[in-house]
Order: structure tokens, then sequence, then C-alpha cells
């Protein structure tokens, strides 16, 4: 045999390894979501999303937690997205290449990096405990507004970047200011890239459990919450209180649950797809 | 009137990105005040160099090196899994799939950094766990090795699409070149397409090993709460992640010396991250080769 076909068996050899790899994650997450439908799928009923919590697993149910989630999602969005789009404009169209905006865009790359737990504990001090809000759904919403804001800046940021100079330069002829100039034309052409960056960002809200554990948010909660200063539990800590106790009734909880959040998080990231797409096909520059 | 309305709305964007700023300084305070409470009453040396770890136990230890040492265990694990498993994708859907194939599995398999971290922690604790138990029968029911595998896997993505990203970087005149030469997609593959891209995929890596130290729930849900110095993935082990869950879940009081252990905690996880972030950042800044 000579080298051209000990290469060539080589070659083949990886091929064949690699496509094990790639289908091996693939048949992970299959995995994953048939262990999961095949124990939560049977516990889903209206009761299990109207009842309130209960110490016996049968006659439990995630009604507050649902609650929680929504009001916290509701308020993240409210105080995030403003914030981040402003911030994603200003780096994009107004910020120049100086130590300034260098600055803030190594510090954006970094929070990026910073553990979703960091984040528990600067809402727990700032806003629990200097603003004195407690473990609110207020300190909650705050919390993972801060959580999600440079993913939020940097899809703007990224939208913006896409849309072509002409457009631009051809309101500026027309004798539009930038502000006019921006809030007329670059931001209805970025419209889709800034909506696929916020809801990729809710989704990433959704699923996140370590910082509304550090604040203080609570397991058992019989109450619906019904204002922003109330104490409040949501779907993902119901789920990690449910796995954590040695009850079998209490899995299948869980596993329903997570049907439940795996719902939410799909129906959100199909959603950026989708806008991502027709988007790209309706809007060609 | 006009100007002064531009004026008004500039200075508002940047007050608007001078909160990320206002944030990351939020963090360094707490975490440096809480912190320097905290070593008032327990000496430095001892918190880095104890090797026990029960600050809520009547007699308290404060030696971070377990919980320390319960983070890298499970980051080893993961990134043993993850990085092979990643970079081969990457260079399969870049060198060999069609790029329909790749188009499809790309953000197939991105759903998998999707799917929120409390049900890998469920899938480890109630799957792979007692999967692996029928292999290795003294494994305790909760462990360093279920947790890392399930992470490595939730962390494929990260290096996967971001290295694809890097090797689709790297000109195609230089794969032809390869060709020209009468090399295999293999040899193109690793002799020419990765150390071309190596920065990018460099990257990725350290930006996987950063996410698998912060990462919470999964180790939180399956690891266990048994701060152990050891690096035996069988056992039972604590994160430093999940050290603060385990506090903050707690009914220890606030203000007290065993409460301020998450801000110690908490900083030396801070450290770890800002460190790797750093590195990947200025890696990607200095070495990121530009083609003509």
């Amino acid at each position: 045999m000579n080298s051209s076909q000990i290469n060539k068996i080589k070659n083949l050899g990886f091929k064949s390894f690699a496509i094990v790899c790639t289908f091996l994650g693939l048949v992970v997450l299959a995995v994953l979501l048939y262990v999961v439908f095949s124990q939560g799928l049977s516990r889903i009923d209206w009761d299990f999303i109207t009842s309130l919590p209960s110490r016996r697993a049968s006659s439990a149910g995630i009604y507050t937690a649902l609650f929680g989630m929504v009001w916290i999602l509701v308020l993240t969005v409210i105080i995030a997205f403003p914030i981040g789009m402003a911030a994603g404009i200003y780096l994009q169209e107004y910020g120049k290449k100086n130590w300034f905006t260098n600055f803030i865009e190594v510090n954006i790359a970094n929070l990026a990096g910073v553990p979703s737990i960091i984040y528990g504990i600067l809402g727990l001090e700032l806003f629990g405990r200097v603003l004195g809000l407690g473990n609110s759904i207020l300190t909650g919403a705050l919390t993972l507004s801060l959580l999600i804001l440079p993913i939020i800046i940097v899809s703007t940021r990224e939208a913006i970047k896409a849309v072509p100079k002409s457009l631009r330069e051809a309101s500026y002829g027309l004798g539009a200011t930038k502000w006019q100039t921006i809030s007329n034309v670059v931001l209805p052409s970025a419209f889709g890239g800034i909506m696929t960056g916020l809801i990729l960002a809710i989704s990433r809200a959704i699923g996140e459990t370590a910082p509304l554990i550090v604040i203080g948010a609570l397991v058992y909660v019989p109450f619906v919450p019904e204002g922003p200063m109330d104490e409040f539990t949501v779907l993902t800590i119901q789920i990690f209180n449910w796995v954590t106790r040695p009850q079998a009734g209490f899995v299948t909880n869980a596993a329903a649950a997570i049907i439940i959040l795996l719902m939410f998080t799909f129906m959100m990231n199909g959603i950026a797809v989708l806008i991502r797409s027709r988007y790209n096909k309706k809007t060609k520059f | 009137m006009l100007k002064f309305k531009e004026k008004a709305i500039e200075s508002f964007l940047i007050l608007c990105s001078l909160v990320t700023v206002f944030t990351t300084l939020g963090i360094v305070l707490v975490l440096a005040t809480e912190s320097v409470r905290f070593f008032q009453e327990v000496s430095i040396v001892e918190f880095f160099t104890g090797t026990e770890w029960t600050p809520l136990f009547a007699e308290k230890r404060f030696g971070i090196l377990p919980l320390v040492c319960g983070t890298l265990l499970t980051t080893v694990i993961a990134i043993a899994v993850a990085l092979p498993l990643g970079l081969t994708i990457a260079i399969y859907l870049n060198e060999y799939a069609h790029p329909k194939f790749t188009a499809f599995v790309k953000p197939t398999l991105e759903v998998l950094a999707a799917v929120p971290t409390v049900v890998y922690g469920f899938f480890a604790l109630t799957f792979v766990t007692p999967l692996l138990q029928s292999f290795i029968p003294n494994l305790s029911g909760f462990n360093a090795l279920s947790a890392g595998l399930v992470m490595g896997v939730m962390i494929i993505p990260y290096i996967s699409s971001l290295s694809e990203d890097a090797l689709r970087a790297v000109p195609k005149s230089l794969r032809e070149a390869a060709y020209g030469m009468g090399s295999t997609r293999l040899q193109t593959a690793f002799r020419v397409m990765v150390p071309a891209a190596s920065s990018g995929i460099i990257v990725s890596v350290i930006l996987a090993i950063s996410r698998a130290i912060g990462e919470t729930m999964i180790v939180a849900v399956a690891a266990g709460q048994e701060p152990r110095l050891t690096l035996n993935p069988i056992h039972s082990i604590e994160t430093i992640t999940t050290y603060i869950v385990q506090v903050s879940m707690g009914d220890v009081p606030r203000n007290s010396l065993e409460y301020s252990t998450i801000f110690s905690a908490g900083i030396t996880l801070f450290i770890f991250t800002f460190i790797l972030n750093n590195v990947s950042f200025f890696i990607k800044k200095k070495f990121q080769q530009k083609y003509e």
C-alpha cells in the first residue's frame, strides 16, 4: 500500500468519525427530549397549570411560577430593551474610534462573559439591599436586565451595521439630521435584526435560574404576584426545587414543568428564526 | 431647537451605554467591599491555601481549594467532551459536509446551548447518572462525572459554531492551494485550515472554559454539595457556583460571616472568568490573521 492510499484511508476514517460526532450531539438532544417527554407528558393537564404549589406532588401545580415568570419577563423587556437599543445605537452610529468607545466595547465583551450567578450577587446587594427593593419582582427584573443588556447591545449593533451607507447618505442628502436619519431610515431597516436579538435575549432570561436564586426568589409562593414589589418564584426555580426532592412524584412534576419551559424557549427561538428569514427575504440591499 | 434635540438625544444614548460601565463597576465594588469585610475576619492565606471548606459547620474552615478543585474537575471533564467533539464537528461542517447540511445542522446544534441549564441538571441527575451507574457500580448518586459530561454536551455549540466561523473566514485560496498540492481533505484540514484559523479556535475554547467555570444549575443539581479536594470524578463534590446557590437557598442569616462567604467565593469565580475573558479578547485583537 503506498502513502497515497494510506492517506485516503485516514481521510475516510476521519470522515466517518466526524459524522458520528456530529450525530452524537443531535442524538443527545433527542434523548434529552425523549426522557423529559416520556416522564412528564402524562402529568400535564389543565389542573397542573392552574394549581398552586403543594407539598403533595400529585396536587402541585405551576400557576404561581408561570405568573412570576411572565411578570419578570415583561418588566425585564421594558427595562432592558430601550437601554440596550440606545447603547447599541450610540456605539454604532455616534461612537468615534477613541479610547472611550474602545473601553465600552471591551467592557461589554467582558460583561457577556461574566457568569450569571455573579449578576445575582450584584442584584442582591445593589437592588435588594442598597435600593431596598428586597427580593421583589422588580429586583429580579433589574438583575436580569443587566444580564441580557450585552446580548441586546451586540445584536442591535450587528443589525445597524448591516444597513448600507447609501441609505444614510440619501437621507442626509435630503437634509435630515443625524437623529432623523437614524430614527426614520436606519432603525426601520434594522428592525428585524434588532427584534431577533431581543427575542433571543428573552429566551435567555426565561432559562435563567441562578441569579434569581441568589437575589432571594422564593421556592414556595402560594399566591399570584399582583405588583412589581411582590415576592415571586419562576418556572426554573420551581423545576430546580422539584428535581432536588427525593420523592418520585416530584421528578414527574419537574419533567412536566420542563416541557412547559422548553415550549417557551423553543417558541422564542422559533420566532427569532422566522423573523430573521422573513426579514432577510423582504429587504435586499 | 433641532440642534438642542439632537444633543439631548446623543446625551441620552451615551448615558445608556454607560449603564454597562456602571454594571462592571457595581460588580467589582460589591465583590470587593464585601470581600474586604470577609478578609478582616478570615486570613487570606488560609483562604487560598486551606484544604477544608466548612463555613456552615460548627467548626468553621475557610479554605477555598476544595471548591476550586470541584469547579476545575467538572470544567476539565466538560472540555474533554466538548473540545474534540466541537472541533471535529466544525471541521466536518466546513471541509466535508454539503453546505445545505451545514445550514441545517449548525442551528440545530445551537439548540443545545439554548436549552435552559436546569433542564440539563435534570437530565444529568435522573438519566445520565443512573445510566453510568450500570457501568461504574460505585458511582455516587451525585457526582462530578455525570455533571461534567452533560455540561460538555451543552458547550459543544460554543466550540463548534465559533470554530466553524473561524474556519470559514480562512480564504478559499489556501484550501485550493493545498488541494493543488495533492492533499486529502484531512491533510488540508489539519495542516492548513486549522493552523490558519487557530486564533479563532483558541478563542472559542477559552470562552467555552469560561462558560463551564461559571455554569451553575447543572452542577447544583447533579454534582452534589460536598466540598472535597479530589480529582476522582465518581465522588460527590461541590463547585464555587453550587456553594453560592446552597447558601442563597439556605437560612443563613444575612450579615453573618457565613453569609459573606458567598462574596469571597464570588470574587474568586469572577477573577477566574475575568482573566479568561480578557485573554480571549486579547488573542482576538492581537493574533487575528488578516488575509487580503
